[in-house]
């Protein structure tokens, strides 16, 4: 009776010390995710949580490598047209069910053929699979496809498990199952995301919370507030106005990496009638715009100088940069010149389409500013984002102040704009150069042959300006002083592991 | 009695209508495509073919419309574009809470304007009659947005006494819930109450002057009966008016309030369906506003009815 009535309060003892010790991690979002199914999902945000929830086939490393994740190696056949991956052997889905390369199939074969699936181009090379055992699969692909092990680090590559997903249909996104360190507790629209710990993880020693929760905070100051207060202990993209405030505070540590995308101005060269000005005619008024911009100041005004100023699709610390074509000085002698050659000594109009937000409008007003001493009278044309994205595709406007959240493999970042027909191509440029040196560059598996031809084509890109590269966002992250371990990586990704309360 | 909310509830179907046939015209004059603002970043024009198809937004506008409102009548509003859930699960789910913050909100509206309204009606002329304009004039004219930010860097930040933003059912936690919806519930109730202050302050001014309470002096009774007794309760009947009409007020106030806040209430739910083109949210949240409104007045006319025994023929 004694030893019951000891056991018991024994046991209680440890309830009540394991529940206050039960940790909570709090994650402040700048906005809500859509739909948390990877093969439907289309937000920014939504890839946070998928971090923590969904596992991927590889990851990256903050320097861009691909390394193992679900997926222990893998190897390129000599024609490039099969990928072979070898699989962990000791994954589980949240449900129980057995991860194998049946379930990459099966995972595969989903994100090719849901109706509403949004991944279909990212994985469109691929001709069918093949199961060579439990855990080897091999891709076969229509063509040599470059971009398709990076694609596997994203959305594309994170497996659910496929017996929820045939029982959900489009409707997994309520309830999603996958493999990651976290399992799906609950949502609640616009207020929060709550996940916990899942006990059968494979990496479960590196993880050091028993439950995440992700509040979506749309306003900046009151995302910083929260976290000044303790209420949360990450922050998400810290406003770059923001970070002196942060850096000065005690209960803030600021945390930042170069994003993976690019800031710029599409100029509408190709698209409906709009497009025939001088400005979708002449490659020099477009090249006088650019020298007329100090890239350099834009990012210390507008930015605090937080972000990167850059002139390429890839931020200039990426592999993929081409050095021989730096950031260009600002030259007024030069831009007016070229305006003179190309008949506008006098200057001329142009007008810019901008989404109505704070920062995209000040990037745009210091531009206007710039431009205005070479003779270009800027036009502000502030329109609300799904119009402006409207407007852009069927070709209302001159030049549009837009950008891209940015891909691990660089043909995400410009393939799909500049090339003929490509499905972002706003501006309808179409350079048969151009398309010939980035389709190359899709196929090609030689790193420095790829290389090659982006170096080629960015120099083509930049003589003739489809797109003004303005700048590159940098991802900042405020964080709870008491935490450690946080890693910081270009994609912009939260990832836990190791990440712990400090002792 | 039973007839005369029968006759109004009759009244209110035509105008329902009326609201969601304009509603959803209006939104379809919007600019911008909502496929594409579902679409995100990737645009494959063939998912964006089957979501127009499926969503049905290649039809004209009035089979749309007459598809959606007798899936309405069914009580089916369609789900999010954005998120897959069913509307009126989102509508349900956020209803409670905006109703929370709102009836917070009325409370502290009501014990700042009534009692500042007959204090200042009763001291007309004084200090305290000038204060209290102030205060009313500076509740209206303060916008949402900047108290809630002050307050929230001021209680939150620097005192640390309450939480910054965020929602807990009170059904969860009642003290946290409380905690968390205090300060919203003031800065939305705080406009409030300097409009109900005003109108009780002249309802009152009117009433004083009146004959009755002349002689309700004259009969030598204490100046706090004439005024709680006599004066008030005649005063009261514009103001229970002016409540129920105010809760449309709060329902818009809540909107910005909600977004400051973080509160994933109604307000904020309907913005941010339009900022994502959520069609079918817009819609259902508008037409369950409107409904509520309707409700609203209908209450009021009845309280109305049975405050002044007057209008009882009438009814």
């Amino acid at each position: 009776m004694k030893f019951t009535r000891n056991a018991l309060f024994i046991s209680l003892l440890t309830m009540t010390a394991m529940s206050a010790n039960a940790q909570d991690l709090r994650i402040g979002l700048q906005s809500d995710a859509d739909v948390l199914d990877p093969d439907q999902s289309r937000s920014f945000v939504g890839r946070i949580v998928y971090a923590s929830l969904c596992d991927k086939l590889v990851d990256i490393t903050p320097d861009l490598d691909i390394t193992p994740q679900l997926a222990s190696s893998w190897s390129w056949s000599a024609d490039g047209k099969a990928l072979t991956f070898k699989l962990r052997e000791d994954v589980v889905f949240h449900d129980g069910t057995p991860f194998n390369a049946e379930a990459v199939a099966r995972n595969l074969a989903r994100s090719q053929m849901l109706p509403e699936s949004r991944r279909k181009s990212e994985v469109s090379s691929i001709e069918d699979t093949t199961v060579l055992g439990e855990y080897e699969i091999r891709l076969n692909l229509k063509q040599p496809d470059s971009t398709l092990l990076a694609q596997f680090a994203d959305r594309s590559g994170m497996m659910i498990s496929p017996d929820a997903a045939d029982a959900a249909g489009k409707d997994f996104g309520l309830k999603p199952v996958c493999s990651g360190a976290f399992e799906f507790v609950e949502r609640i629209a616009q207020d929060r995301i709550v996940l916990k710990k899942f006990d059968n993880y494979w990496n479960k020693d590196a993880i050091h919370f028993d439950s995440v929760t992700f509040l979506p905070i749309p306003d900046n100051t009151v995302r910083l507030a929260n976290l000044l207060s303790g209420d949360i202990d990450i922050l998400d993209r810290l406003a770059a106005t923001d970070l002196n405030q942060a850096e000065a505070s005690d209960a803030v540590e600021v945390v930042r990496a170069v994003s993976l995308g690019w800031r710029g101005m599409t100029m509408n060269i190709g698209n409906g009638e709009r497009s025939n000005t001088p400005w979708g005619n002449d490659k020099r008024v477009r090249q006088a715009l650019s020298y007329s911009i100090d890239r350099n100041v834009l990012n210390n005004v507008v930015f605090n100088g937080a972000f990167a100023a850059g002139n390429q699709p890839f931020p200039p610390n990426s592999p993929w940069y081409d050095k021989e074509s730096p950031i260009p000085e600002r030259d007024i002698a030069k831009a007016k010149a070229l305006l003179t050659e190309a008949g506008y000594p006098d200057g001329l109009e142009l007008e810019i389409s901008v989404p109505n937000t704070n920062v995209p409008t000040q990037v745009t007003q210091v531009i206007q500013s710039m431009a205005k001493e070479v003779g270009i009278n800027i036009k502000l044309v502030t329109k609300e984002f799904a119009t402006l994205l409207a407007d852009d595709s069927v070709g209302n406007y001159q030049a549009s102040q837009l950008g891209w959240s940015g891909r691990v493999d660089p043909d995400g970042n410009i393939h799909q704009f500049v090339t003929t027909g490509g499905g972002i191509n706003d501006s309808v440029y179409s350079n048969a150069k151009v398309d010939e040196l980035l389709n190359a560059a899709r196929r090609s598996a030689d790193q420095e042959e790829r290389k090659i031809n982006y170096d080629a084509a960015t120099k083509i890109i930049l003589d003739e300006l489809p797109i003004i590269f303005l700048y590159h966002q940098s991802w900042i992250w405020g964080l709870s002083p008491k935490l450690k371990g946080f890693k910081s990586y270009p994609d912009g990704m939260i990832r836990l592991e190791d990440v712990s309360y400090a002792q | 009695m039973l007839n005369f909310v029968l006759r109004r509830l009759v009244i209110a179907i035509p105008t329902i209508i009326l609201i969601s046939i304009f509603v959803f015209t209006l939104q379809k004059l919007l600019p911008g495509d909502p496929v594409l603002a579902m679409a995100g970043e990737e645009r494959d024009p063939q998912v964006l073919e089957y979501l127009r198809e499926k969503y049905r937004l290649n039809d004209p506008i009035p089979i749309q419309y007459l598809n959606w409102i007798g899936n309405a009548l069914r009580g089916d509003l369609g789900i999010s574009l954005r998120t897959n859930q069913p509307v009126l699960d989102l509508i349900l789910e956020k209803l409670p809470v905006t109703f929370q913050l709102a009836v917070m909100a009325m409370i502290i509206a009501l014990l700042i304007g009534i009692p500042a309204g007959i204090l200042s009606a009763v001291k007309k002329g004084t200090f305290i009659d000038y204060c209290a304009n102030a205060i009313a004039l500076s509740g209206l004219s303060i916008p949402n947005f900047w108290l809630g930010i002050m307050l929230i860097l001021l209680i939150s930040v620097k005192w640390q006494l309450l939480p910054a933003s965020g929602f807990v059912s009170i059904f969860e936690d009642p003290l946290r819930s409380m905690s968390v919806m205090i300060m919203p519930a003031f800065v939305l109730g705080t406009a409030l109450a300097a409009t109900l202050m005003r109108h009780t302050r002249s309802a009152m001014l009117d009433v004083l002057k009146s004959d009755y309470v002349r002689t309700a002096r004259a009969k030598g009774l204490q100046e706090r009966t004439v005024i709680l007794k006599h004066a008030f309760r005649n005063a009261a009947t514009p103001i229970v008016t002016l409540t129920a009409l105010l809760f449309g007020e709060l329902i818009a106030g809540a909107v910005l309030t909600e977004q400051i806040f973080t509160i994933p209430g109604f307000g904020k739910l309907i913005v941010d369906a339009v900022f994502n083109r959520d069609y079918a949210v817009v819609q259902g949240v508008v037409l369950v506003t409107a409904v509520g409104f309707i409700l609203m007045n209908l209450i009021a006319d009845v309280a109305y009815v049975l405050l002044n025994p007057k209008l009882r023929n009438l009814a």
